[in-house]
């Protein structure tokens, strides 16, 4: 399988905090790559270079071997099309209502028919099992329909590859089994490639054929997933372990 | 040196948040120019911004025309001259209290609200979905908001201006016994059509201060909760200001010398 996206040798710093040093990272096509770390390392920041919202402030990122770092604004959108970002907590618009929520980017396709983007929000909708909620505002949801709501928005385009910024965050177990197995039903659906982050260890070995671990600002690991639970590294075995005593600092 | 750090820090603020709500006008009028416009939202937003300020707006015209009226037509009628009140309320109505106040009650109300739904759209992680989904902020939610108010805010002023004049008749006519006759005379012989309209290009020029701050305040929010109220707050205080000076330069512009 061949490489979708790759960060090359990237340095991002929110003023004087630098949150990623020369990070480098691939994603393989076709895949769902996981990516772990502690709170605040900068895992959300990958996602958003990903889809071209944060620009680093040296490397680059390639999406099926074009940078993007260097797109006018017009070739950026066109570019957001084809990645979708299904946000934490949703991000779902609240002035509109969830099939509302899910036609937005069906909307910014030109030659689609009303008709053709009320039946594809649905369809997506129904992927994620929420078909029943189109006309429901976001308030009326729960935390876990919520953020299969955001999922169902992410994919209504076919994207090529799907981000997931902490999917299973705050969830219960049950919701969390749940979200986890969407994400694979929709990665199998659309035959295309996911980018996970996520806390829950058990959800992204049930998901993930890849898995990275980003520390102090760049990737330590990175391999199967299989591989990454029987790694020597210290680092990655504190943070499986979920363990106070190692390398890490707490 | 602390003093030099400051000023040279301020200064650097202030030609960032110019150019930030310069950067955020262009673009929004180049969608207008080519037409990008979300027309049902721009007539919902009408309704929002524009419709639901009349209320607001009528009260506090139809108390400022009354005001206006009872102190000059106590010392009109003691000076004898209590036929030049209809005119002195027309005159400050038209031309300056009308537009001014009128959006001096509207910033306070939409400016703020404006403010307020973008910044929380901010916090919430709204604004940046649309960006991820390749939809700019500033054509889905800036130029509705702009064309609404542009379109509502001269409207307001239109109605402002008739009840301040009614409200200033009344008085005049209960308390100092001025005929609504006498009245309306002075008003057509101080104020023509052309003072009318150049009031209503006023309240074009407030419409796009208090769309533009509020808008731009709204998107550059930071910080959650409390980060929302700085940016609702700063954008009232900033359109009224602005509101002020603006109104200052427009009078000298277009009645200057008259």
């Amino acid at each position: 399988m061949g490489t979708i996206a790759r960060l090359d040798d990237v340095t991002l710093a929110f003023g004087d905090r630098i949150i990623l040093k020369n990070c480098s990272l691939e994603i393989v096509e076709g895949a769902v790559t996981c990516i772990v770390g502690l709170s605040g390392a900068g895992k959300s920041t990958i996602l958003r270079l990903l889809d071209g919202l944060l620009i680093p402030q040296e490397g680059h990122v390639y999406v099926r071997d074009r940078d993007i770092c260097h797109l006018s604004e017009g070739q950026a959108n066109e570019l957001r099309r084809k990645i979708s970002l299904a946000f934490q907590f949703a991000a779902l618009l609240d002035s509109l209502t969830v099939g509302e929520n899910v036609e937005l980017p069906l909307r910014e396709i030109p030659h689609l028919s009303a008709a053709e983007v009320r039946r594809m929000a649905l369809d997506a909708l129904e992927s994620v099992g929420l078909a029943h909620t189109f006309d429901n505002l976001p308030s009326e949801l729960s935390g876990g329909m919520l953020k299969r709501a955001g999922f169902a928005r992410a994919v209504v385009t076919s994207p090529e590859l799907v981000l997931y910024d902490e999917p299973t965050t705050g969830l219960d177990p049950i919701v969390t089994h749940l979200i986890t197995e969407t994400i694979v039903k929709l990665r199998d659906r659309l035959n295309g490639t996911a980018v996970v982050i996520s806390h829950d260890l058990q959800s992204i070995f049930m998901m993930a054929d890849y898995v990275a671990m980003l520390f102090e600002g760049a990737i330590i690991a990175y391999d199967t997933a299989a591989n990454i639970r029987s790694s020597r590294n210290p680092i990655v075995q504190q943070f499986l372990q979920g363990s106070e005593v190692g390398p890490i600092p707490i | 040196m602390k003093l030099l750090d400051n000023v040279g820090r301020a200064t650097i603020e202030f030609f960032e948040y110019a150019g930030g709500i310069t950067t955020l006008a262009g673009e929004s009028a180049s969608f207008m120019a080519r037409l990008r416009i979300r027309a049902g939202e721009t007539i919902a937003q009408c309704y929002l911004l524009g419709y639901q300020s009349t209320i607001i707006v009528l009260l506090t015209s139809l108390f400022t025309g009354m005001v206006i009226s009872l102190e000059s037509a106590q010392q009109a009628v003691s000076f004898g001259v209590g036929s030049l009140v209809g005119g002195a309320v027309a005159y400050g109505s038209v031309r300056e209290l009308g537009p001014m106040l009128t959006a001096v009650v509207v910033a306070g109300r939409v400016g703020a609200a404006i403010a307020a739904e973008l910044g929380s759209m901010v916090v919430t992680e709204q604004i940046e979905a649309l960006r991820s989904m390749g939809i700019e902020p500033a054509r889905f939610l800036v130029v509705p908001r702009v064309l609404a108010l542009t379109i509502m805010l001269p409207l307001l002023t239109v109605f402002a201006d008739v009840v301040s004049i009614v409200g200033g008749m009344w008085i005049a006519f209960s308390y100092a016994h001025i005929s609504n006759d006498a009245f309306i005379a002075s008003a057509r012989q101080t104020i023509g059509f052309e003072d009318v309209l150049k009031g209503l290009l006023k309240s074009v020029v407030f419409a796009l201060i208090i769309a533009f701050v509020g808008a731009y305040q709204g998107l550059r929010t930071r910080g959650g909760a409390a980060g929302v109220g700085k940016s609702t707050t700063g954008a009232v205080v900033l359109s009224i200001i602005l509101i002020f000076i603006s109104n200052f330069v427009l009078s000298f512009l277009l009645f200057g010398g008259q």
